[in-house]
């Protein structure tokens, strides 16, 4: 990983210059470009070292966790049997991913509706609502799990589904509704009048017109969301209780090992590989389609 | 197809800008209109509410025989042409001109033959399965209007469609858009700010001014019969000359000469219209008949008093000036003639300047273009023999703008 984000980097450089595109500025210099690269590397193996670190543990059989190796001496797959036939991870990682997928489609669908709003009409109070969705998704999350705790113990929220896709909507629709308006304010609005005399109603401009534009944006908000929800620790820890609703974050803090007396610290990283890969794959995937660019040769170009 | 009619159409915006000012204007069924005026008159603001993109505040908008004030754009069949195309991107060339039949439901079959037909008579068959981002400018344009032509609108409106193309596809797709509109006899309202669009394409023109229709003539009657200072200025290239003068009775003095006005001009001088006094001719007109007017020459009615025959000599004006600059084209001949004495007018034409949006021979630099003959031989930086059509000299009210003893339209 690290090499060929090097290698690509260093093609990057030395072409660069030579096609003419000066409007990267000084930092573009052959001469700075090693300063570059190296900086590059150092950030790229200070992000992954904890990662491989984990995948390497996630290998070990529980009697070499503590060898201080990270090539694994005798790679085994007995810690991901493990979690998977134990029960203890099988069902929170199904909470896990039923949570995140049901909270990110209905944040991006209201959050689509709120955003194309905002960007196309002028409506009283329109300044207030964008800054008070700000507002919330800057809150501390921290500061209201106290209250939610006994409100959600009161109603029959507390351990459900629901009484975490509840929080995590507040907080994720003010990101997909901020990242959703960014990218319909680039839709130009020529394309929506163009449409609505071709004859579509302004539902019909919306869903064959704009929203395939805003496809791009609707994959990364759609991933900005999923990817709060799968990481959320402090929601999910305090108002659950049971393999009812817990997600993997707050159910690895639960993990024991088979004997009282054996560490689960492999299994805890292989239930953390498990719940990173799909998240770096998802990102991997879209990537291509959060590019923009799907909107050029609208207008005169 | 239909006839549109405007009755005291008005566009107040929000902040209280009146964009459009009661306007009437009446095109009649596959009449090509033109809407021409300066950035800012309104031109795109009327045709956005003819097409329903833009409220009405005021007046009533008929398409054919039905008041469609109130109905949404996709209930008054017309169709558009964006200057910046509003192709849809994500769609291909056929899918963008198949989109308007899909919403109205037509059956599949009969949107193939349509969008086959409309991409043969625009040659954008090789493109047809193509993006947009992947066409020229040019193709780009016809994919526009193809998508306005598949659908057999009651009209075609066009809001500047030409102005993103370079000056040669300018001139071709001009061409295309007449032959278009001449093929399928569809009424046409179009917006530009180019004149020779506008002289070129129109059936007849609608000048405006800050929301307020100046004239609305053929072509010809517009260059040739002003109906105002406004017109004369706005229309023809160079434009026409404007200059004080004063006339007592029939006789007309200019910085640079005087001259007695022939009969023909005398005539219409004299009758009863202007004698009661079109526009607030009577505020100028002194007891003696001596009054203030602005003088319209255009360029071309100036020549180079050599190439004058004498039998024309006499109903015209000579004079002699000097020369400052010439401009020699092969065909014609521009010489710039400076004057002296316009003060008088100067803030008139100041403010019609600034509103034409262009560099006037008017204001301070007090400067004639003459079009001469390309044979002549005057010099540059020297005094020349020079003769003034007076036949065709045109007079306004120097208050009002008004024109005074119009030529009659022809
Ligand atoms: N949404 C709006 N709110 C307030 N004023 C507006 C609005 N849109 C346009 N105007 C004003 O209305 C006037 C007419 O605008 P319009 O776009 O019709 O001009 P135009 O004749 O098409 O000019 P151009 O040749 O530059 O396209 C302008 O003075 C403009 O500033
Ligand atoms: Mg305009």
């Amino acid at each position: 990983m690290t090499a060929l984000t090097l290698g690509a980097e260093k093609v990057g450089a030395g072409t660069t210059p030579a096609r003419g595109r000066t409007t990267k500025g000084a930092s573009r210099q052959p001469g700075s470009g090693a300063i570059w690269k190296i900086g590059t590397a150092v950030i790229v193996a200070y992000a992954l070292f904890p990662v491989l670190w984990i995948a390497s543990l996630s290998l070990k059989s529980t009697a070499d966790v503590g060898d201080r190796k990270l090539i694994p001496v005798s790679p085994t797959l007995e810690n991901y049997r493990g979690i998977f036939t134990s029960g203890e991870f099988v069902r929170p990682l199904i909470n896990s991913i039923g949570i995140s997928l049901i909270t990110t489609l209905i944040a991006v669908i209201i959050a689509a509706f709120a955003a194309y709003a905002i960007a196309r009409l002028d409506f009283p109070g329109k300044g207030l609502l964008l800054s008070g969705a700000l507002a919330i998704a800057m809150f501390p999350p921290v500061s209201i799990i106290g209250p939610l705790f006994n409100i959600w113990r009161d109603v029959g929220l507390y351990n459900t589904w629901p009484g975490l896709i509840l929080p995590y909507m507040t907080f994720a629709l003010p990101l997909a509704i901020w990242t959703l308006a960014a990218f319909f304010r680039e839709i130009p609005f020529d394309l929506e009048q163009a449409a609505q005399v071709d004859g579509a109603t302004p539902y019909q401009a919306f869903r064959k017109v704009i929203l395939p534009l805003a496809l791009p944006g609707v994959f990364t908000s759609a991933i900005i969301v999923f990817i709060f929800c799968w990481n959320d620790f402090l929601f999910a820890i305090s108002l659950t209780s049971t393999d009812a609703a817990r997600t993997v974050p707050a159910a690895t803090a639960f993990f024991t090992a088979s004997s009282n007396f054996i560490n689960p610290t492999g299994q805890i990283a292989a239930a953390a590989i498990v719940v990173t890969v799909p998240i770096i794959l998802m990102v991997l995937v879209f990537q291509r389609r959060i590019v923009a660019g799907l909107t050029a040769g609208a207008v005169k170009g | 197809m239909a006839a549109i009619t405007m009755r005291g159409i008005t566009k107040r915006y929000a902040d209280g800008t009146e964009a459009v000012k009661s306007v009437d204007l009446d095109i009649a069924d596959g009449e090509f209109v033109i809407l021409v005026g300066p950035s800012g008159c309104g031109k795109s603001t009327l045709l956005r509410m003819i097409v329903g993109l833009e409220d009405i505040s005021d007046g009533e908008m008929r398409i054919g025989d039905d008041v469609v004030n109130d109905r949404a754009p996709k209930d008054r069949d017309l169709a558009m042409v964006f200057q910046n195309y509003a192709l849809y991107p994500h769609l291909t060339v056929r899918e963008n001109m198949a989109f308007p039949l899909r919403l109205a439901k037509v059956p599949e079959d009969e949107i193939t033959r349509r969008v086959e037909e409309a991409a043969q008579v625009l040659e954008l068959q090789e493109h047809l399965d193509r993006k947009p981002a992947n066409l020229s400018g040019g193709q780009r344009q016809r994919v526009a209007m193809g998508r306005a032509i598949v659908r057999d609108p009651k009209a075609f409106l066009f809001d500047e469609p030409l102005s993103n193309l370079d000056a040669n596809l300018r001139v071709q797709m001009r061409t295309e858009i007449a032959r278009i509109q001449k093929k399928y006899g569809t009424t046409t309202v179009y917006v530009t700010h180019d004149q020779t669009e506008a002289m070129t394409l129109a059936d007849r023109v609608a000048v405006l001014r800050k929301g307020i229709v100046m004239q609305v003539d053929s072509p010809r009657n517009l260059y040739n019969s002003p109906a105002n200072l406004f017109v004369a200025g706005f229309i023809g290239s160079p434009s026409m000359n404007l200059v004080p003068g004063e006339l007592t009775g029939t006789n007309l003095t200019l910085p640079f000469g005087k001259v007695d006005l022939p009969d023909e001009v005398a005539q219409r001088l004299t009758s009863p219209q202007v004698a009661d006094g079109e526009g607030s001719s009577t505020t100028t007109a002194t007891k003696t008949g001596t009054r203030q007017v602005i003088v319209g020459i255009r360029p071309e009615h100036f020549e180079d008093l050599a190439l004058v025959n004498e039998q024309d000599r006499g109903s015209g004006m000579v004079f002699r000036n000097r020369i400052d600059n010439i401009e020699w084209l092969g065909s014609e001949l521009y010489a710039y003639l400076p004057y002296s004495g316009g003060e008088a007018i100067a803030q008139q034409l100041g403010q019609l300047a600034g509103d034409l949006d262009m560099e006037q021979t008017i204001g301070e630099e007090h400067q004639l273009v003459a079009r001469l003959d390309a044979s002549s031989q005057v010099k540059e930086g020297a005094e020349a023999d020079l003769w003034l059509d007076a036949r065709k000299i045109h007079l306004f009210d120097p208050e009002s703008g008004a024109a005074l003893a119009r030529p009659p339209i022809s």
